[in-house]
């Protein structure tokens, strides 16, 4: 019998400035070496369900690591009233994101059991983040996951903080895999489209999937936008794209 | 679609009331009132109701933590109704 165990906990790790911030993670007992995964949570925030994709990338057999984005906003907080207080102040700055996202690369590969590779995924707004960190962040891999405003302006009057991020397409230094359901608004199938044509022209290596029948969040168990054969076909280019990276 | 669009306004001279009574550390019973600083509406995935996109209110207190937050997530038929209401009710306050 194969020896499965993984262990999940919350941790503290240093982030943007120093800050001490709250992450969730979940790595193997087996002994390694192996990559390193961080999750990137949706715009809902560090809730059960982002906390259930780390454990997955656990028994996947990364070490995994959830940063709570709204550490500093809501410590502490539910994760729904941490989404709304991050919301109310126009979302998570960029700066701020990268330097979070970079203690957790730094976290992974600290670990006795790291091979020193780290790959990022992100959901929704996780997802744009997941793209930013393929250019400001050393990762081997990264995946976006229905990600707005990667291409395409906000709606002028717009109180969040994100701009899309067409001008450092250049600046990309990790394979890209982008999952997109074609019926999403945020980001449209145009947006895809015009963001594939811009890593094409870069010549970064990439790989993109549509689906039919999908929109925003197909990924979501918990909500109606769920759509079990989307997510189903999602995981399995998910495993085999850090499979072959990480 | 997440949206990520949001509307958000300062709420002055209001009131919202939480989860309460509750009794703080101290032995103080609170009635579960609080005063209401901003409101933020979006049209965005509910955490609870059961549709994809919901009319989203969330009236926040700030200074006193993430958790003073009166929440509503509306259908798209019932935040109409409501607008109607609000309509009706603010322009009959005219004549009291």
């Amino acid at each position: 019998m194969a020896y499965d165990a993984v262990l999940a906990e919350t941790v503290n790790i240093h982030g943007h400035g120093g800050d001490l911030i709250e992450a969730y993670t979940a790595r193997p007992m087996a002994p390694g070496p192996r990559g390193g995964v961080i999750v990137i949570h949706h715009m809902p925030g560090y809730d059960r369900e982002s906390k259930e994709v780390v454990r997955r990338f656990g028994v996947l057999g990364y070490n995994a690591i959830c940063v709570n984005l709204y550490s500093r906003e809501a410590p502490g907080a539910a994760p729904d009233d941490a989404a709304a207080t991050a919301r109310a102040l126009g979302g998570v700055p960029d700066e701020r994101f990268v330097g979070d996202a970079r203690g957790a690369a730094d976290w992974l590969r600290a670990l006795p059991t790291s091979n020193g590779r780290v790959g990022t995924i992100g959901y929704c707004s996780g997802g744009r983040q997941a793209f930013l960190s393929s250019v400001e962040v050393d990762v081997q891999a990264a995946v976006d996951c229905y990600g707005a405003f990667v291409v395409g302006t906000p709606p002028e009057g717009f109180p969040l903080q994100v701009s899309p991020l067409t001008d450092r397409v250049p600046e990309v230094a990790a394979p890209v895999l982008g999952l997109f359901g074609n019926d999403d608004s945020y980001p449209s199938p145009a947006q895809v489209d015009e963001l594939e044509k811009l890593l094409q022209e870069n010549g970064k290596v990439y790989e993109f999937h549509r689906y039919d029948g999908a929109g925003h969040a197909f990924f979501s168990v918990d909500r109606p936008s769920y759509r079990p054969e989307a997510a189903k076909d999602g995981w399995g280019r998910v495993e085999a794209f850090f499979g072959e990276h990480l | 679609m997440c949206t990520y669009s949001t509307e958000k306004i300062e709420v002055t001279r209001s009131s919202g009331k939480g989860p309460g009574p509750m009794v703080d550390a101290a032995g103080s019973v609170s009635t579960g009132w609080f005063p209401l600083r901003t409101a933020t509406v979006y049209y965005d995935h509910p955490v609870h109701a059961p549709d994809e996109h919901t009319v989203n209110i969330d009236f926040l207190a700030p200074d006193r933590g993430p958790g003073a937050r009166l929440a509503v997530e509306l259908s798209l038929d019932t935040a109409k109704e409501l607008i109607a209401a609000l309509q009706a009710t603010v322009e009959r306050a005219a004549y009291h």
